[in-house]
């Protein structure tokens, strides 16, 4: 018998899920509007303002930016981030302790913090490239994330399936990728996808690390915001909720969506 | 070989953490020691503006009025959603994780709809006759506090389904039928049980709001500076880079130190520890 529940949390529970989800839907609305200003309900269904977006130069190269960034520093933070899972598993003994704490130190220290320091350290210091900096800030970001979820997948992994492909003369790096990866697909899948959906959605680090030419797209959405207050920043903002919902259809695809409650 | 394996394939990632983190971060906060007038002087300076001192005061006040209010309602919900029948469940953490992915600046340019001169609000009230005029809700403390409570509430939830799908319905029962009615059950054994959920929630609310840059920029303004909002201001408006490294230097102080005593306080209040 599940436990009853008293109606007035349920009611209290039915208002917080209006105010989860209702201003998303008030965004949805107002980017559908056919007016030159924002407003809810929308007056007239027109998809102008998607269109607007792509006539924007801003926009388009913004874009563009955002997924480069994106693919690029998830492709990086697992290529370094898988092989750190492993090591940290695999050789525990061998490696010390603050290794872990290390790996959390990206959650702990501010992004604003992290973001300013490489323009200051970094870009300025040393000169290095704009675009550089900003792939290095986003790796950083995301690094602790694909580390969690690649070694919490290989927790349940059982090391001796590996050890008998060796013993049976499989070369380590065969090994690799014919049993390990594997095994250990799904967590693979979820790392990509937390680590990209993150790195498009920063704002504090790459809000310092955008110069002439270079900016992000939610950049690009703060500067758009101060100077305009038209539907075009809805549109954008709904481009990006497709975004996010494509993502949890792939999460629940290969994973099941009781993943996303862990 | 086998004796450096390990090293070997962690020290890319090591490396990177070592070189883009860690030293630029160093060096951020050591410049704010070797400054000209005296080891100290840019946190002296700090701390005798006025101004610096209401915005620090401003931000610990506006994160802990969010995460006050983010444990309040995260509780309730997540402990209804913990009880919810199976296929409810899955749809209430959808409408929870949902929001959690879509961005902060798309999150919030929704508040910048709801609340401004013309918005949402305003123009319902008018409709309703409750006023008259157009209510200046935009650039005040309050606005930015509602949004951060949107911001952080689906995080809340989400920690602490998972702590509250832990204890068993038999246990809540057991202590009903032993007589407890459900405010002793709640208060002698949810929440205790739910401690720990509570301090990491807390903690994430907590320095999330701490050093938070989109909403306060975008729903307080020149108005209701925050930390975050002030350093992008001293490094990238006015250029004084020994002032915002003061501003980094005191937010990683901050959050490193709640950090630590949360968890020192989550040991000695778990009490499955004991």
């Amino acid at each position: 018998m599940p436990t009853k529940i008293h109606p007035a949390l349920i009611g209290f529970t039915a208002l917080v899920f209006i105010f989860l989800v209702g201003p998303l839907v008030i965004v949805l609305g107002s980017a559908l509007s056919d007016t030159t200003y924002l407003t809810f309900p929308p007056q007239g269904l027109s998809l102008r303002w998607f269109e607007n977006i792509f006539a924007i130069d801003a926009f388009r190269r913004t874009i563009l930016t955002s997924l480069q960034v994106a693919v690029i520093s998830t492709f990086v933070a697992l290529l370094i981030g898988i092989p750190a899972s492993y090591a940290m598993s695999r050789y525990r003994i061998q490696l010390p302790g603050w290794l872990s704490t290390l790996f959390v130190l990206p959650v702990l220290v501010p992004e604003l913090v992290l973001g300013f320091s490489l323009l200051k350290n970094l870009a300025f210091q040393f000169n290095a490239p704009i675009f550089l900096s900003l792939i290095i800030g986003h790796t950083i970001l995301i690094l602790p994330y694909v580390i969690r979820v690649i070694s919490a997948s290989l927790a349940s992994f059982d090391f001796s399936i590996e050890e008998a492909a060796i013993s049976l003369g499989s070369p380590p790096l065969k090994t690799f990728f014919t049993v390990l990866l594997p095994n250990v697909r799904s967590g693979v899948i979820a790392a990509f996808i937390l680590a990209f959906i993150t790195s498009v959605n920063d704002v504090s680090i790459s809000i310092f690390l955008t110069g002439p030419g270079i900016s992000t797209l939610p950049i690009q959405l703060l500067a758009h915001m101060e100077q305009f207050f038209d539907p075009t920043v809805a549109s954008v903002s709904v481009l990006l909720m497709v975004l996010t919902v494509a993502v949890m259809a792939i999460v629940e695809r290969t994973l099941g969506l009781t993943f996303l409650a862990k | 070989m086998k004796r450096f394996a390990g090293w070997t394939l962690a020290s890319p990632a090591t490396l990177l953490v070592l070189l883009g983190l860690v030293a630029p971060v160093a060096a951020t906060i050591y410049t704010t020691f070797g400054t000209p007038g005296g080891p100290f002087a840019p946190y002296m300076a700090f701390f005798g503006s006025g101004f610096r001192r209401t915005v620090l005061l401003r931000t610990i006040n506006v994160s802990l009025a969010v995460t006050a209010i983010a444990l309040f309602v995260g509780f309730i919900t997540a402990y209804v959603v913990s009880r919810a029948p199976g296929w409810l469940k899955s749809i209430l953490i959808i409408a929870a994780v949902f929001p959690l992915l879509t961005g902060v600046v798309v999150r919030s340019f929704a508040w910048l709809i709801i609340l401004g001169k013309n918005g949402i609000l305003n123009s319902t009230l008018i409709n309703l006759g409750i006023i008259s005029e157009p209510f200046q809700m935009l650039y005040t403390q309050g606005s930015v506090i509602v949004a951060m409570v949107y911001l952080f509430v689906p995080l809340m939830v989400l920690t602490l389904v998972g702590v509250l799908e832990a204890i068993p319905d038999d246990l809540i029962q057991a202590s009903a039928s032993l007589g407890a009615n459900s405010w002793a059950t709640f208060t002698q054994v949810i929440l205790p049980l739910a401690v720990p959920g509570l301090i990491v929630g807390a903690v994430l609310v907590f320095t999330g709001s701490f050093t938070s840059y989109a909403t306060p920029q975008l729903l307080g303004g020149e108005q209701v500076m925050m930390m975050g909002t002030l350093m992008y201001q001293q490094a990238m408006v006015t250029f004084d880079w020994v002032s915002a490294s003061t501003i980094a230097t005191i937010m990683v102080v901050i959050t490193i130190a709640i950090v630590m005593a949360m968890n020192a306080a989550a040991r000695r209040l778990n009490p499955m520890t004991v």
